[in-house]
């Protein structure tokens, strides 16, 4: 039964169009093939990016003049957001300030990394996998517990998430390692699952259109699908859109909630 | 296939799964943006706060969606 539904589909599959699946997110290896230094796409579209965005950055931090041109005003905006809206918002101006580098690096890696799922040839967001979203969530992960570690101490810390103040005790039985289970666990994780799932998603999205254009507007033979094939077309420079708005949104949503993580750390103030 | 089998359902049962995953965080989220916007319009004077409390919301809420597709995903 089942093998008879997988062969119905590979059958399907060979007619139909070339449909993405999860074997883009895992390409074979181009370079160093064997050595733990293996390079596939991906990770040569990070490289890629990580380059480009450094010497952007470079450049323009090195050409800045009093007077702002356009390209530099536009990066000024961008770094003025996330050090106003992001994190002196959440955290205020002098616990922040301290902050600003880190968020101000995370908020631009993400989203440029984010940007090259739709950058033509590059076609893959180098956040698609689950490795590059770990890394940042364990470096927000670390930082936040730093942070306790030297705002509240670490004893002093424990106990204020196993036992919050004002709770009584039976309530406190659950909810303790509830808080305690979100602190190690919940949080790193749910940064992960929610950066990645979204750009999978989001290639799945494009990727699906575009291969159904291609199907219906070049390979099919009857005239009657071309606009069909036309909707496709116009359903994935939709997708297209909504992608680029996702990966901005993706960026804010990962260090806004970086930020609201290690402020959790301080102590209450007011 | 025999007279009796009206309609025979062919693929992945977890497609199904997505859909019913997504209800939740569906009606979660229509609530959060709905009261979201309407305490912009009681007290506009802190729309940037209520705004930066939406989207933190709406991180949160997102998660649950997206676990159902990360489900969709491994069992695909």
């Amino acid at each position: 039964m089942v093998s008879q539904v997988s062969t119905q589909l590979v059958l399907a599959a060979k007619a139909g169009p070339e449909l993405p699946s999860v074997d883009d997110f895992l390409p074979d290896p181009i370079l160093f093939q064997g050595t733990p230094f293996a390079i596939n796409r991906i990770i040569l579209i990070r490289i890629v990016a990580t380059i480009v965005l450094l010497l952007v950055m470079c450049i323009t931090a090195k050409r800045a003049k009093l007077v702002p041109g356009r390209w530099q005003g536009l990066i000024e905006t961008l770094l003025e957001f996330v050090r106003d809206n992001i994190v002196y918002q959440v955290m205020g101006e002098e616990r922040g300030r301290r902050y600003v580098p880190m968020i101000t690096t995370l908020f631009f890696t993400i989203f440029v990394f984010n940007l090259c799922g739709i950058i033509p040839g590059m076609n893959m967001a180098a956040t698609a996998t689950v490795t590059m979203p770990l890394v940042f969530a364990l470096w927000t992960f670390v930082q936040y517990w730093i942070a306790a570690c030297r705002e509240k101490g670490f004893l002093q810390y424990l106990r204020g998430e196993l036992m919050p103040p004002g709770v009584p005790l039976p309530i406190d039985i659950i909810l303790g390692p509830i808080n305690l289970l979100e602190a190690l666990i919940i949080r790193p994780f749910s940064l992960t699952v929610r950066l990645f799932a979204n750009m999978i998603a989001g290639h799945l999205l494009v990727a699906t259109c575009l291969a159904f254009t291609q199907f219906y507007l070049i390979e099919a033979s009857n005239w009657a699908v071309k606009p069909v094939g036309v909707l496709w077309l116009l359903g994935g420079f939709a997708f297209v859109c909504f992608e680029m708005f996702v990966a901005a949104l993706q960026a804010y949503v990962f260090s806004i909630l970086s930020t609201v993580y290690i402020n959790q750390s301080y102590p209450e103030v007011e | 296939m025999d007279i009796i089998t009206l309609a025979e359902v062919a693929g992945n049962i977890s497609v199904l799964g997505y859909g019913v995953a997504a209800i939740g965080p569906g009606i979660g989220m229509g609530i959060l943006v709905g009261k979201a916007l309407e305490s912009t319009a009681r007290q506009p004077e802190v729309a940037g706060r209520i705004q930066t409390l939406m989207f933190i919301g709406l991180a949160l809420i997102e998660l649950l969606g997206l676990l159902g597709f990360v489900a969709f995903v491994m069992t695909m």
